[in-house]
């Protein structure tokens, strides 16, 4: 008999969801209630994973296709947690805009189970049911403005894109599997080897459509119009929380059934790698909408994750572990600020909105002053010791070039961040902007900023976290 | 010694800066904000004071150190003086108080935020200078172009968004390869904590990279030709109080940093490189020298002035001599303390005229006496005149360029006449000649608080213009066990 118990999390939150579909088809204006059961769902799933999963080391379910250990736990707590912020500082923008529906939690968490599914995987076909799962919660949640053009052209694009890259990923997958006769990954690890050269190009196309997924360049294309199209809401929730799981299969792949052919992928990460820091740099430097500008800005940061994944080492798969967590709570932080951009019912995403704001908003242009000098790695801030762990993965492993590289191209990033500063800070004041925001988003700004600001007085405990995993 | 002063002097302005935070702010001239600032400055001041005192001159081992763990196993919050890091947190901590007094009148806006970002600049600063592991260094080091950046961009001249950005990329720059070196040495020899790497050393192979590494970033800082180009614009827009922090302390991380780090850490590289750091510095003192000659802006020709003394300065360390070493110390601080009054002095007349340009003034000499006195005695010491502090550092860095480089040392001293050119003719040409300009003769004369500060620049540059033992006391025994292990370093290579 298998233990249950472990995936305990993830039954739960399949009962929850079909459940509050019940709820929401029988019950009239259940809007509300809905996302209040959902987000005690949430935090139960949460509960119920640290408890059952947090301190098991290794155990494997269903002949080893699904795996629980310290790296799936910890991610899975990542993205509850992520998926719970998201969800409850929606509430306010969606009421704007008349959306404050019942399919939108649901929808919420239906991605976030394909996600805890896909964090869990140990087989090609669990993995892609995760991801399919995911991915068809969130074409819906682009295109969930739907009066609205751009959003239903987001998620239009979004769709074409992601399932061109789900076909490639696929094609990858069916590759493996006829050179392997397993879509378990471990027995692929076992009976891959680098003397079939037909076995690359499965790699290639399993990476190419991860790295469609994490938006790595050059397959980052969808990115920008998907985050500027989507409701301000759900891109916080494209930057977050699939970039956490599709990082954690992004980790099994390369480490579990590839860790053989290292050869083949390490100078595709180190090319994706470099890529993105450099192109996250330099095109985010002409962006005049904020929603443009942090999909390049993502773009840039998954780049010194994946160089953290290029050094083939725990201490690098740890770097990059940190890296997101701390990439998560900054974007958090970011967008609570960019959603307290509302006068009279309309919100304001372009650069200029924040002219001046430092003059009307002091406390606010304060939080974005330090959440982007984090963003763009100055140190004492939390995002200079994201960046520090990962170059110091990478420089053991003797990668100059990458490290050089990628420091570089935190200065060429440093300018568009310094520009937001320079607007809110140098430039004339605009009107003031509403100051009645619900509770759940002063705290989500609060906590995230404290934690960006006074992470430097105690570093050691994200580490001791992180340290538990070891895959290699 | 239990209780932990550095700490407390690192902390204290940060603890005045988030208290200010929480007052309230007031339009104008908000002075609730300005006393509690003065307070903790002046505080911080008497606790530096009092370390200078307790100091033990006789060692050159770190005194005051404290040692926590702060990674674990990996990098430990470690801080501690000797006897040259010790002068320049005076340095720091006798400046600021004077910048906050004197904003009276350069800063109209936001006055209780301009202080909060002088209070944690200074906290800053004092970390870099006591900082003995190289990532806690780093970390203060970078740190500082936050406040400094949001200093002269909010409170800057006309051109100040364009200084305040070419200052923060031109130093992020430099500093991301002194990253890469710091990681790389940690690689290599399994720690960044400076006192152990003094013991180990590093490999002689890696040594020439890492020294460029760590001279793309102080480079930058200090500045030397050909990237000193963000100086003269930074200087320029900063309010008056920004311009005399980033003169008198900010390029001094970069000097300090050669003498600690390059010098200390890489005895073989420092040497194979000296040819190029002399050249760099006898290029700045002679190009960036006849550059001042042509200023028309005051601001600029002392900042440009700056660049020329900096030269000097790091002629003087990388001469590997007893005298160039403590030449150059002195040097800075005497830079410290004549550039932060140049500052000064022309932030007097630029807030009653709103102007910079020489061609403004004339015969200020006839209205203004004290001014012109004292503006006269920061002229000479800045070209060096015997009896003021600019003379015993010119004269010790050239006493030991004299020994090392002939060549080198008679051009560098063609850069002191130039020296004594450029400022004479700008003391000329603002103090002396005919009073043309109408508006000049109303101006008044300076104020109490503007005397006060002039005062306690001067009291020093005259003093230890004449007594100089104070200063050369502190920093012997240091200075001399550093040259004693760079030339064991170099002859067991």
């Amino acid at each position: 008999m298998e233990n249950l118990n472990l995936i305990l999390p993830e039954i739960f939150i399949s009962l929850s969801i079909m459940f509050l579909l019940i709820l929401g088809v029988f019950k009239n204006d259940s809007s509300k209630i809905t996302f209040n059961l959902s987000l005690f769902a949430i935090l139960i799933t949460t509960i119920i994973t640290f408890n059952e999963t947090f301190s098991v080391t290794r155990e494997t379910l269903f002949n080893e296709s699904v795996v629980i250990d310290s790296m799936s736990s910890l991610m899975k707590i990542i993205t509850l947690i992520g998926g719970f912020l998201v969800l409850v500082i929606s509430s306010t923008y969606l009421k704007t805009f008349k959306i404050y529906n019942i399919e939108y939690p649901v929808l919420i968490l239906s991605s976030i189970l394909g996600m805890m599914v896909m964090i869990s995987s140990n087989d090609l076909i669990v993995f892609y049911m995760g991801l399919e799962l995911q991915s068809l919660a969130l074409y819906v949640l682009a295109t969930y403005n739907r009066d609205q053009l751009k959003s239903s052209e987001a998620g239009l694009k979004y769709f074409v894109l992601s399932a061109l890259s789900s076909g490639l990923l696929l094609y990858g997958c069916s590759l493996v599997y006829g050179f392997s006769g397993s879509t378990n990954f471990d027995i692929i690890s076992n009976q891959l080897n680098s003397e079939e050269y037909v076995l690359t190009f499965g790699i290639v196309f399993i990476l190419v459509g991860l790295a469609f997924k994490i938006s790595a360049v050059p397959f980052h294309m969808w990115a920008p119009d998907v985050y500027e199209g989507s409701p301000t809401t759900v891109t916080l929730f494209f930057t977050i929380v699939p970039k956490v799981a599709a990082l954690t299969v992004f980790i099994r792949f390369l480490y579990v059934p590839f860790l053989n052919l290292i050869d083949q992928w390490q100078m595709i990460i180190v090319f994706l790698s470099i890529a993105s820091m450099v192109f996250g740099a330099v095109a985010a430097i002409g962006q005049t909408n904020i929603k443009r500008l942090i999909a390049y800005s993502s773009i840039g940061h998954i780049g010194y994750t994946l160089a953290g994944l290029a050094t083939a080492s725990n201490e690098g798969i740890q770097s990059s572990i940190i890296y997101i967590s701390i990439y998560v709570v900054m974007n958090l932080a970011l967008f609570s600020c960019l959603l307290m951009l509302r006068r009279k019912d309309q919100y304001y995403e372009n650069i200029d909105d924040l002219s001046g704001l430092s003059k009307n908003h002091p406390l606010l242009s304060l939080c974005l002053l330090l959440i982007l000098f984090s963003l763009a790695g100055i140190p004492p801030l939390a995002g200079f010791f994201a960046k520090f762990y990962v170059f110091k993965a990478v420089l053991e492993q003797s990668m100059y070039f990458l490290a050089i590289v990628g420091l570089l191209s935190t200065v060429v990033a440093a300018f568009y961040y310094l520009r937001i500063i320079k607007i809110m800070y140098f430039d004339k004041e605009k009107d003031k902007y509403d100051n009645d925001h619900s509770l759940w988003l002063k705290f989500s700004l609060t906590v995230s900023t404290i934690l960006i600001l006074l992470y430097f007085i105690f570093p050691s405990q994200l580490i001791e976290v992180v340290s538990r995993i070891n895959i290699i | 010694m239990n209780f932990p002063i550095l700490s407390s002097l690192i902390l204290l302005p940060i603890v005045g800066a988030l208290f200010l935070f929480f007052t309230k702010d007031k339009e104008g001239n908000n002075l609730t904000a300005k006393y509690v600032a003065l307070f903790t400055t002046v505080v911080n001041f008497l606790i530096s004071i009092y370390l200078w005192i307790s100091f033990d001159q006789s060692t050159s081992s770190f005194q005051f150190v404290e040692d926590r763990t702060w990674i674990e196993g990996f990098i430990n919050y470690k801080v501690g003086v000797d006897g040259i890091s010790i002068l320049f947190i005076i340095l720091t901590t006798f400046i600021t108080p004077l910048c906050i007094i004197s904003v009276n009148n350069s800063v109209k806006n936001r006055l209780r935020d301009f202080l909060i970002a002088i209070l944690i600049m200074e906290s800053f600063m004092i970390g870099v200078f006591c900082a003995l592991d190289l990532v806690v260094f780093y970390l203060f080091f970078e740190a500082g172009l936050i406040p400094m950046f949001l200093i002269i961009g909010i409170w800057g001249g006309a051109r100040r968004v364009y200084s305040a950005f070419k200052f923060f990329l031109y130093t992020l720059l430099g500093s991301v390869l002194m990253l890469v070196a710091i990681i790389s040495i940690y690689w290599i020899t399994g720690t960044t904590d400076v006192v152990q790497l003094y013991e180990i050393g590093i490999d002689v192979k890696y040594q020439n990279l890492l020294w460029l590494a760590f001279f793309s970033s102080f480079a930058v800082k200090t500045p030397m030709w050909p990237v000193h180009t963000w100086l003269p614009d930074a200087h320029v827009e900063a309010p008056t109080a920004g311009s005399v922090l980033l003169a008198a302390i900010l390029l001094k991380m970069a000097g300090y940093g050669f003498i600690r780090f390059s010098l200390g850490l890489f005895p073989v590289a420092s040497e194979v490189f000296t040819p190029l750091i002399y050249t760099l510095s006898v290029i700045a003192i002679i190009f960036t020298s006849l550059i001042a000659l042509m200023q028309e802006d005051m601001k600029k020709l002392i900042a440009y002035s700056s660049v020329a003394h900096m030269g000097f300065v790091t002629l003087g360390i990388f001469t590997l001599q007893q005298q160039g070493i403590e030449g150059s110390i002195i040097q800075m601080i005497s830079h410290g303390l004549v550039s932060a009054a140049l500052f000064l002095t022309v932030g007097v007349v630029y807030d009653r005229m709103h102007s910079r340009l020489i061609s403004t003034y004339g015969g200020l000499v006839s209205v203004i006496p004290k001014y012109s006195i004292l503006f006269m005695l920061f002229a000479l010491a800045s070209l060096g005149l015997p009896g003021t502090s600019g003379f015993i550092g010119e004269f010790l860095i050239l006493m030991g360029a004299f020994k090392d480089n002939f060549l080198v040392a008679v051009i560098a001293s063609i850069g002191v006449i130039l020296g004594a050119a450029y400022m004479l003719w700008l003391y000329k040409r603002v103090v002396f000649g005919k009073l043309l300009n109408e508006d000049l003769k109303k101006i008044l004369d300076l104020n109490r608080s503007e005397y006060f500060i002039l005062s306690c620049l001067a009291a020093p540059i005259l003093f230890f213009g004449f007594y100089p033992d104070p200063l050369i006391n502190t920093i012997e025994v240091s200075v001399t066990d550093l040259i004693n292990m760079h030339n064991t370093n170099i002859a067991s290579k």
